[in-house]
């Protein structure tokens, strides 16, 4: 992050500012993704003269960086008023999209509202790969054709590899798509639970080895000892720092309007149609309290030696039961990246039984004593 | 000299913060930093008002500048941003674009 980055961050937590926003428009989609966290059907989003009020109010409130995300977003039909209104108000504007319906025009319209970066999922290098993920034939294909338009007309695009056992093995194939089309890439390890609650994709996430291997790859890391390095000795400022920027200068509003910490944290604090955004990001209850929140008020995570470096996510744990407990994914990496297990890692080793010793009192109580 | 008319980039993004205006180019990325008289000329670049208007009832009304000094300031500031692609000089009116 540069200096100038770092001072607006600064200056927006003083001023409690919510410098950056993401405003899912739809969870509609084109495809039907394996890991994704949402369901696909209309309970009711909001019309487009609502987004435009939101976008009024979030611009009032100083929001800056304003992402666009789905769902798909194109499948809204207004989806490009939406956008035009949004770069009327000046919001330094993301989107994300799997880039299937981008066409010509699409590009075209993109490239003029001066988007600042358009982030673009790609799961695999090999068709038979990527479209088993989204379910979609032909994805593959027409994302790139997509992406292609797209970098042609000098956007910055940014493709997103989220790294699943079903394609691990294929991300360098996937950077090297990127480099050919020359476009940035960046990978995501992270499997986010459904937001209704349900676990059962985490378990298509990547672990142990493989992500031991992933943290250990120059090409995706860069420098492998610092990025590896073991935590230094815990001090007040690392209990002390922000834990994220969830609450404290970012949000996350649905297509109905719900506001939430952020989008891996389904914590509701309020709703654009019932209050006003500013009501919310400064009164909600909920949001005060993630706010409130520092690494020393986490009963486990405060005792650990990770705390100084750890990607906790608090949404994360918050989906795991508990906003102040560890979040196990981000236990594993700091597992993986270092070799030194966490202290939530430890504790759960401690209160389980030991495999060998109930296999030996196994054995033992299958002979006869007498 | 003929009046300089100026207008903001459609190609930028802009927000006002602590009363500073931070300004990122979608050209390159590069984020930028009004101070508080900057700000003010940003915010008047309405493609339609002469820069000498812009810093005499803007400028010269808010901050204890001199106006001669204040003009040659703001031509040198608004030539700068020009150059960055975040606003359009013109010694004819202009349509912000």
């Amino acid at each position: 992050m540069n200096v100038l980055m770092e001072e607006m961050n600064r200056r927006a937590v003083a001023l409690g500012v919510p410098l950056g926003v993401q405003l899912d428009v739809t969870y509609r989609c084109n495809e039907r993704c394996v890991h994704c966290y949402l369901d696909h059907d209309d309970h009711g989003e909001m019309t487009t003269a609502e987004i435009r009020g939101v976008l009024d109010q979030l611009a009032a409130a100083g929001v800056f960086f304003l992402t666009l995300s789905g769902g798909e977003v194109l499948m809204r039909m207004d989806f490009f008023p939406i956008l035009e209104y949004a770069r009327l108000l000046m919001f330094c504007v993301k989107i994300k999209t799997n880039a299937f319906m981008i066409r010509e025009s699409q590009a075209d319209r993109i490239r003029d509202l001066g988007v600042q970066s358009v982030q673009v999922s790609i799961y695999s290098h090999r068709p038979e790969v990527h479209d088993a993920i989204t379910k979609l034939p032909g994805s593959l294909k027409r994302s790139i054709a997509g992406i292609r338009l797209l970098q042609a007309r000098g956007l910055k695009v940014i493709i997103a590899n989220v790294l699943m056992r079903q394609n691990y093995s294929d991300y360098a194939g996937v950077k090297a798509l990127a480099q050919e089309l020359g476009v940035e890439y960046t990978i995501d390890p992270t499997v986010t639970p459904r937001m209704d609650g349900d676990r059962g994709i985490v378990a298509l996430g990547i672990g142990g080895d493989d992500l031991r291997q992933v943290f250990r790859n120059p090409d995706l890391v860069g420098n492998v000892e610092e990025f590896c390095a073991p935590p230094s000795a815990v001090n007040d400022e690392a209990l002390d720092e922000l834990p994220c920027s969830a609450s404290h200068t970012f949000c996350y509003i649905s297509p109905y309007g719900d506001v939430f910490p952020c989008v891996q944290f389904p914590l509701p604090t309020g709703n654009v149609r019932q209050q006003r955004f500013l009501e919310i990001w400064r009164h909600s209850p909920q949001m005060n309290e993630v706010r409130s929140i520092r690494p020393r008020n986490l009963p486990v995570c405060s005792t650990c030696s990770h705390v100084g470096t750890c990607t906790r996510c608090p949404g994360l744990a918050y989906m795991e039961g508990n906003m102040r407990g560890p979040s196990s994914q981000d236990c594993e990496k700091s597992f993986a990246r270092t070799g030194i297990p966490s202290a939530n890692m430890i504790l759960k080793s401690a209160s389980r039984p030991n495999p060998s010793l109930v296999q030996i009192a196994l054995r033992s109580s299958a002979v006869p004593v007498s | 000299m003929s009046s300089l008319y100026i207008a903001r980039s459609r190609q930028v993004a802009a927000r006002e913060l602590g009363g500073e205006m931070m300004i990122m180019s979608a050209r390159d990325s590069t984020l930028f930093s009004l101070n508080d008289v900057a700000t003010v000329i940003w915010q008047a670049a309405d493609g339609q008002t002469p820069l000498d208007e812009i810093v005499e009832r803007r400028v010269c009304a808010e901050f204890d500048v001199e106006p001669a000094e204040a003009l040659k300031d703001a031509e040198s500031l608004v030539r700068e941003l020009e150059g960055h692609g975040i606003l359009m000089v013109s010694e004819t009116p202009v349509v912000s674009g």
